[in-house]
């Protein structure tokens, strides 16, 4: 693919993801949406990157903060805002809403709410794609919180055992609700550690999406041509609170300071300059107008939608 | 002399007595003491207490519990806690194979006096992964003892108890609760562990309920009780053990039961009292024991569904007027509990 067409896939999918969650905001206090939300603000950079790495035989895996993910994967958003109104329109027909987004047929598996407990699924998803003799990948996204869990360092070890084809991506904000990295783990570097196992490891602290990018395609690459895991720990700031809409520089345990440097490299802003070096800035604008009208249409189709008759309750819980 | 304070405080109160009381007693788990304190079910005990007795862990739920067990086994008395009973499920290896039979497997040598506080979410869209009650999964195991308190007065006073018992008690805590407020002793006073209570009297049926569903059932009883159907509504208090005694006592004089659970119905707690209920009063049963749950599905985040998912005082007095063969009652102008209209007692 030429490099401006990755650009512009880059460019929507960061946009995208960015006004949907504007939109969120701006009328999540209406209470329409009864959902808990974790928002992605600030992360895009690495779902879209990653995202546009990956191929459609791809599948990922991600959990309740996955705004991004889903938009970036599937480029959709009427299923999205249905969900989040919990209408019979939604992907989950309004029963799983912001926690557990999922996209079967893009190959979004499922996003979860138990933390680290998506991450050993991707593992049997690998290893059933390896059966199948498939040259693809499976992506699992999880926060540096997932990796205090021992279902995390088992799903490691295991996969590097086995050859599995896993990504595993570490998206990490410094904290875990409150509570920062330091206080949580009992060592440096994860990704020192992780370097022991027989995976290949990668890093990142940009904000760029064309930077998360290039590193993605390379860690595709190799875990293709190794036959082994990959583990991508990429650095990023969250904008807003653990759950809910708003910023909570005044609870205390952060401090807007630490933030401003990350602000400065917003991933929309540097994504957007990137496009301004294959696009007009009037091309740029009428991309940005499109995006915004299929997600208020989105927003506005969710509302009339119905809800789901009392007879969905009992549908879909055995095959 | 009693005061009125909520099952938040009463939470807050228990444990500050009991660490001020004994200083082996210390709380740890995730987030409990960041700003937010779990609710502020723990306000002030890092204050007071520092880093030693009041602490944030890693995300290892696993891990900690069995942590936990090391340091009750040494002379601690740890209590942890979970934020939703879900999330206690990752602890189910230690607390399940391990905790519950250690003192058995030392033939008595060891005691573990290790509280564990999960809580149950509902509401705003919690769905399948936040919402679980689980307490008969616990109960079911014996060397495990699971309380449900309900009132303010158990949230005090169960908790301090729990704390100085010598057994892993897990309590189980309803998040809808935290806002009730209730009367206690002017002195914090423990509770029994075990012992349901009648916190409704009637003579026409016998309601038995567990933690929030307490609530749906008083309601329930207060709508039947102005057409003059008085109901007896019994708190079981204790999940396991469980003490049937004043259960016993209502149904014989109702002939009537129902069980309320804050639970699935299949496989639950209800299974156990409908049980013992037709073992003990089978001469005075007027009906077969009805149960009440949650619909036999994972709980939707939408909220038309998740309201058909729960069973409320609605579905309460329904049941009581086929049972009884009443007509049904106009609930028209009743105003139910929700998310968004929370009870906040009296008790
Ligand atoms: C097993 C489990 N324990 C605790 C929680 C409560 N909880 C939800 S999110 C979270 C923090 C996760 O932090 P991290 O993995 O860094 O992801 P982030 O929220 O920062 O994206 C915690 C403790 C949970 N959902 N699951």
């Amino acid at each position: 693919m030429k490099e401006k067409e990755i650009q512009l896939g880059l460019y929507r999918k960061v946009y995208l993801t960015r006004r949907a969650e504007d939109l969120i905001r701006a009328h999540y206090l209406e209470d329409g949406m009864k959902t808990p939300m974790h928002m992605s603000t600030g992360g895009e950079a690495i779902s879209s990157g990653i995202c546009e790495a990956l191929q459609a035989e791809d599948q990922v895996l991600g959990t309740y903060r996955s705004h991004a993910l889903y938009l970036s994967r599937t480029g959709e958003s009427d299923l999205f805002f249905a969900e989040m109104y919990g209408k019979a329109t939604g992907m989950a027909k309004g029963k799983g809403g912001s926690m557990h987004l999922t996209a079967a047929d893009e190959g979004l598996i499922c996003t979860s709410a138990i933390v680290a407990s998506n991450i050993p699924v991707a593992l049997g998803a690998a290893f059933a794609n390896k059966m199948a003799g498939k040259e693809s990948v499976v992506a699992v996204f999880f926060g540096d919180g997932a990796i205090d869990e021992g279902v995390f360092w088992e799903s490691l070890n295991a996969a590097c055992l086995m050859g599995l084809r896993v990504l595993f991506v570490c998206e990490d904000n410094g904290y875990a609700v409150h509570i920062p990295a330091h206080k949580r783990h009992g060592y440096q570097s994860i990704t020192t550690i992780v370097s022991g196992f027989e995976c290949d490891v990668w890093q990142s602290d940009s904000t760029d999406a064309w930077q998360i990018y290039l590193l993605a395609q390379q860690a595709r690459a190799a875990a293709i041509q190794n036959n082994r895991p990959g583990f991508l720990h990429l650095k990023y700031y969250r904008y807003l609170e653990h759950v809910g809409v708003f910023e909570d520089f005044k609870a205390g345990y952060r401090s807007r300071t630490e933030f401003e440097p990350w602000l400065e490299r917003d991933p929309v802003k540097i994504q957007r300059e990137n496009l301004l070096r294959w696009l007009t800035e009037e091309a740029v604008l009428l991309l940005e107008k499109q995006i915004d009208q299929q997600i208020e249409t989105s927003l506005q189709r969710a509302m009339e939608a119905p809800f789901a008759d009392h007879s969905e309750l009992l549908m879909d819980l055995y095959a | 002399m009693s005061r009125m304070i909520t099952y938040r405080d009463a939470l807050v109160e228990a444990v500050t007595h009991e660490m001020r009381r004994d200083s082996s007693v210390f709380v740890y788990g995730i987030d409990v003491a960041d700003h937010k304190r779990i609710f502020d079910s723990n306000k002030g005990l890092l204050e007071e207490f520092g880093p030693n007795r009041c602490f944030n862990t890693p995300l290892s739920e696993d891990a900690m519990t069995g942590f936990g067990l090391g340091a009750a086994l040494n002379g601690l008395r740890p209590i942890h806690i979970h934020m939703r009973v879900d999330f206690m499920i990752l602890a189910m290896n230690q607390l399940v194979n391990m905790i519950s039979s250690f003192r058995y497997g030392s033939g008595g040598r060891f005691k573990v006096p290790f509280v564990v506080r999960a809580i149950i979410g509902r509401g705003w869209g919690q769905s399948f992964q936040h919402n679980k009650s689980l307490h008969s999964w616990v109960a079911h195991i014996p060397g495990l003892k699971v309380i449900m308190p309900t009132s303010p007065k158990d949230a005090l006073g169960m908790t301090m108890a729990a704390i100085r018992d010598d057994n892993p008690v897990i309590s189980i805590e309803h998040r809808w609760l935290y806002d009730a407020l209730g009367a206690v002793s002017h002195t914090a006073e423990t509770q029994p562990l075990t012992g349901a209570e009648v916190i409704h009297p009637g003579n026409d049926i016998t309601i038995l309920a567990t933690s929030w569903m307490n609530i749906e059932a008083k309601q329930a009883a207060e709508v039947l009780g102005r057409r003059g159907v008085t109901v007896e509504v019994v708190d079981a208090r204790s999940i396991s053990p469980f003490d049937e005694t004043v259960l016993v006592e209502s149904v014989n004089k109702t002939g009537y039961c129902i069980v309320a659970d804050n639970d699935w119905v299949h496989c639950g707690f209800g299974a156990e009292v409908a049980a013992r209920i037709s073992h003990t009063c089978f001469g005075r049963l007027k009906a077969p024991v009805e149960r009440l749950g949650f619909a036999p599905t994972p709980c939707p985040c939408t909220r038309p569904l998740e309201n058909a998912f729960y069973t409320g005082a609605t579905e309460i007095i329904r049941t009581i007027e086929s049972m009884l063969k009443l007509s049904p009652t106009d609930l028209s102008g009743e105003h139910f509990f929700s998310y968004e209209k929370k009870f906040k007692g009296p008790f």
